[in-house]
């Protein structure tokens, strides 16, 4: 089975975002005055081959824990999606 | 034999030639050693230096800790081998995990590049034990992510175990603590965001590098 996986990749609560406070900042210039709370994260995308959702999903989140988050400052939600 | 320290380059690192500078300063040899290489071509200590590694992509030094080299790092460091790491260098050893902790984006907006005073904190780690307890050092510091963070549990221990070596005397980048560097248990790794290399003669405005460089040299004598 082949699933396309996306994972997004947020800064966890409390750590420093100056994306996204620059980002804040700049919003009501546009007249948008009622955007708060605004933060920056990466979304990354790939294919994976495995028996069944299951396991795609316990190797996936292996992958987040151990290379595409820094568990001490950021959280990954994964999203699964059987292909075709 | 001479004393060798290792001083290992990535595709990014640039700030390699001013250790090795001060690695030499100390009438040791210094040694560039390659990422892609396994050996630590029986060098007696190891400097990761600053820069980019890997062009700081995911985060800084989340894909250098994969390099060849760094498994040979990692295993002399669990050895008791003197390690330490400047800037990007402390950013990839909390990757590798030999400290623990993160490197967050500074709390203000700003990269910083400036001269920092640092207060030494613990005269017990192999990048410090030749310096005065208490003194006010002048080091320079260039980073966007410099803020130290660890859980409160981590911290705790950290005090705890006089594992803190260096704290800003004003701090710039939103530390946690206001560490500016850390030790592990071994004391034999170390970690700090200011560039000493860069503080090694009074024609470059300070020169309170010198006596961590001869620190390193001094553990390795030591042995």
């Amino acid at each position: 089975m082949k699933f396309s996986v996306q994972v997004e990749v947020r800064l966890r609560p409390g750590i420093a975002d100056p994306q996204g406070s620059t980002i804040e900042r700049a919003v009501p210039t546009l007249g948008f005055s009622d955007i708060k709370n605004v933060r920056v994260g990466k979304s990354i995308r790939f294919e994976i081959e495995a028996n069944d959702e299951q396991s795609a999903r316990s190797q996936v989140e292996d992958l987040c824990g151990r290379f595409l988050t820094n568990p001490v400052i950021e959280d990954a939600f994964v999203e699964l999606e059987l292909m075709p | 034999m001479t004393t060798r320290v290792g001083v290992v380059v990535f595709p990014g690192s640039n700030c390699e030639q001013d250790v090795c500078e001060a690695v030499r300063q100390q009438g040791v040899q210094a040694e560039i050693l390659w990422h892609g290489d396994s050996s630590l071509q029986q060098c007696d200590a190891i400097v990761i230096p600053g820069g980019f590694a890997y062009g700081d992509y995911l985060r800084p030094g989340a894909i250098a800790r994969f390099s060849p080299v760094m498994g040979a790092v990692s295993q002399f460091a669990r050895e008791g081998g003197p390690v330490v790491g400047i800037c990007n260098g402390f950013q990839i050893l909390t990757e590798a995990g030999l400290l623990p902790g993160a490197l967050q984006k500074n709390r203000g907006l700003k990269f910083l590049c400036s001269e920092a005073q640092l207060r030494v904190e613990s005269t017990n780690s192999v990048l410090t034990q030749q310096l005065d307890l208490g003194a006010v050092v002048s080091i320079p510091i260039n980073h966007f992510e410099g803020n130290y963070t660890c859980d409160a549990q981590t911290l705790q221990q950290l005090q705890q175990e006089d594992r803190i070596v260096f704290r800003y005397v004003n701090n710039p980048n939103g530390s946690v603590d206001d560490i500016a560097g850390v030790c592990n248990e071994g004391r034999n790794v170390v970690g700090l965001m200011p560039h000493p290399e860069r503080a090694i003669s009074d024609l470059l405005g300070s020169s309170d590098g010198i006596a961590m460089f001869r620190s390193l040299v001094s553990s390795v004598m030591a042995g």
